[in-house]
């Protein structure tokens, strides 16, 4: 039997690359011949078009009801143990609400980071990555005595922890003078501090700095955990800071990701946020069971994303910046947005949706959205 | 170690369009330049391509459902 080259019958048909590939194996799987793919073909191309969207069609609406109703259904329950060993991340409802808001700071930010080839097999290697983002503070590596009397500070380094963090005391001498600008004493008890100002307050000030002083890592990274992932170990953070730890070496920034969508938007700009967006719902309402279809959460993506900046659904963001008074006052405060449309002077051409419907005229959508003419006498 | 941005994976295709191109676009679409979406210039990825506002950017994302789909923004 011979080959048929479905691609080349396929070559004119306007369908999406992933339709076409799934007509092709299916052709190949029962190897017609021509003729019949031919016919198979057009089949398939009528049904696709029995199937695309129909101009005028209320997709937002679709949208809105589709990831409205199983959100109905979403528990209410803010806390969970994602699988993830230990962190705490948010879920269900609140997730989704946050994701929607495109809040700046998450309740529960946190990172996947995978690393390179040659540290993503080694556990020891995906530690010392680990041990890079991980904020660690002085009272971590070290005691902090104050001495009243003499108005020091004596930090005595943990020679234990040190080594597992991989520091020496050179490390820990130079960022304390750094973060306090002082000048830091070495002798055989540890690093002594000396207070220039001969106060109190100003001893226990310098002895709260030290305390939360970072000598390694990043502040924002709380906690790291190392997770083996098929056959590569995989970080998982508590916080997160995207553009610091994409430059960490050992970091595979390709795969490296955070639930922190603005901060995605920022680095990566807004096609990675829309992505960021799509995943993180699509996730969220997954992992509740609820089975919502990705085209109308991509609806919701591209228009928080339309702008070229982040959108938030909502009074502050696409709600309240439609043109038209009614339709803003229709959504939330009502009397706040008449007023200050009146103070304004402000005039509503009535080109929507919803201002049509509160002054009772036919509106511009599905069977609305066309209009019929009479051409008189045009008739032979 | 220097890197891309748009080797992430979140990052999908971006080209700037040559002005022939962005014109005969915008004449099959039957709109006008600011009727298309919006990317701002200061948009790390325009950065890199070195978009400049009132281009037309083409972006080719990895689509769930078309397996590829081709989105046109305005560098503003």
């Amino acid at each position: 039997m011979s080959k048929v080259n479905y691609d080349s019958l396929l070559k004119d048909y306007p369908f999406p690359p992933a339709v076409k590939e799934e007509i092709k194996a299916e052709l190949e799987r029962h190897g017609l011949k021509k003729t019949e793919a031919k016919k198979v073909i057009e089949k398939c191309f009528q049904t696709y078009l029995a199937n695309l969207m129909e101009p005028g069609e209320a997709a937002g609406i679709v949208a809105a009801q589709s990831i409205g109703e199983p959100g109905t259904q979403m528990t209410m329950r803010t806390f969970h143990y994602a699988g993830v060993a230990e962190i705490n991340v948010t879920l269900g409802l609140p997730r989704l609400i946050e994701i929607l808001d495109v809040r700046k700071n998450p309740s529960t930010p946190m990172m996947t980071i995978r690393l390179l080839p040659e540290y993503a097999k080694d556990r020891e290697k995906a530690r010392e990555v680990a041990n890079r983002i991980e904020a660690t503070y002085v009272k971590d590596v070290a005691d902090i005595e104050v001495d009243i009397r003499r108005f020091t500070i004596l930090v005595r380094p943990d020679k234990k922890s040190l080594e597992r963090k991989g520091l020496t005391v050179e490390d820990l001498k130079k960022k304390i003078e750094k973060a306090l600008k002082v000048e830091v004493e070495e002798t055989n008890e540890g690093l002594v501090i000396q207070i220039t100002e001969p106060s109190y307050k100003a001893l226990m000030a310098a002895f709260e700095k030290l305390k939360d002083t970072v000598v390694m890592g990043f502040k924002e990274i709380k906690r790291v955990i190392i997770r083996k992932e098929d056959d590569e170990y995989v970080l998982y953070t508590e916080g997160s800071n995207l553009k610091k730890i994409m430059k960490v070496k050992g970091v595979d920034f390709t795969r490296t990701t955070t639930n922190n969508i603005y901060e995605i938007y920022e680095v990566l700009g807004i096609e990675a946020a829309r992505n960021a967006i799509i995943k993180e719902a699509l996730d969220t309402l997954e992992e509740q069971g609820l089975e919502v279809d990705v085209r109308h959460i991509m609806l919701v993506a591209d228009v928080m994303t339309a702008d070229g900046e982040l959108r938030q659904i909502g009074r502050h963001g696409v709600a309240g910046e439609k043109q038209s008074i009614l339709a803003r006052a229709a959504f939330e405060m009502t009397v706040n947005n008449l007023l200050e449309a009146a103070i304004r002077g402000e005039e509503d051409h009535l080109k929507g949706i919803t201002e049509n419907i509160i002054v009772g005229q036919p509106i511009k959508l599905g069977t609305g959205d066309v209009e019929l003419v009479l051409k008189m006498g045009g008739k032979k | 170690m220097k890197f891309k941005l748009q080797d992430h994976m979140f990052v999908p295709k971006h080209e700037v369009l040559s002005k022939e191109e962005a014109e005969e676009l915008l004449k099959i679409l039957g709109i006008g330049k600011e009727q298309l979406p919006k990317i701002r210039a200061d948009d790390p990825i325009a950065k890199e391509i070195g978009a400049k506002p009132g281009d037309i950017v083409k972006i080719t994302r990895k689509s769930l459902t078309a397996g590829e789909s081709v989105f046109y923004r305005l560098v503003v």
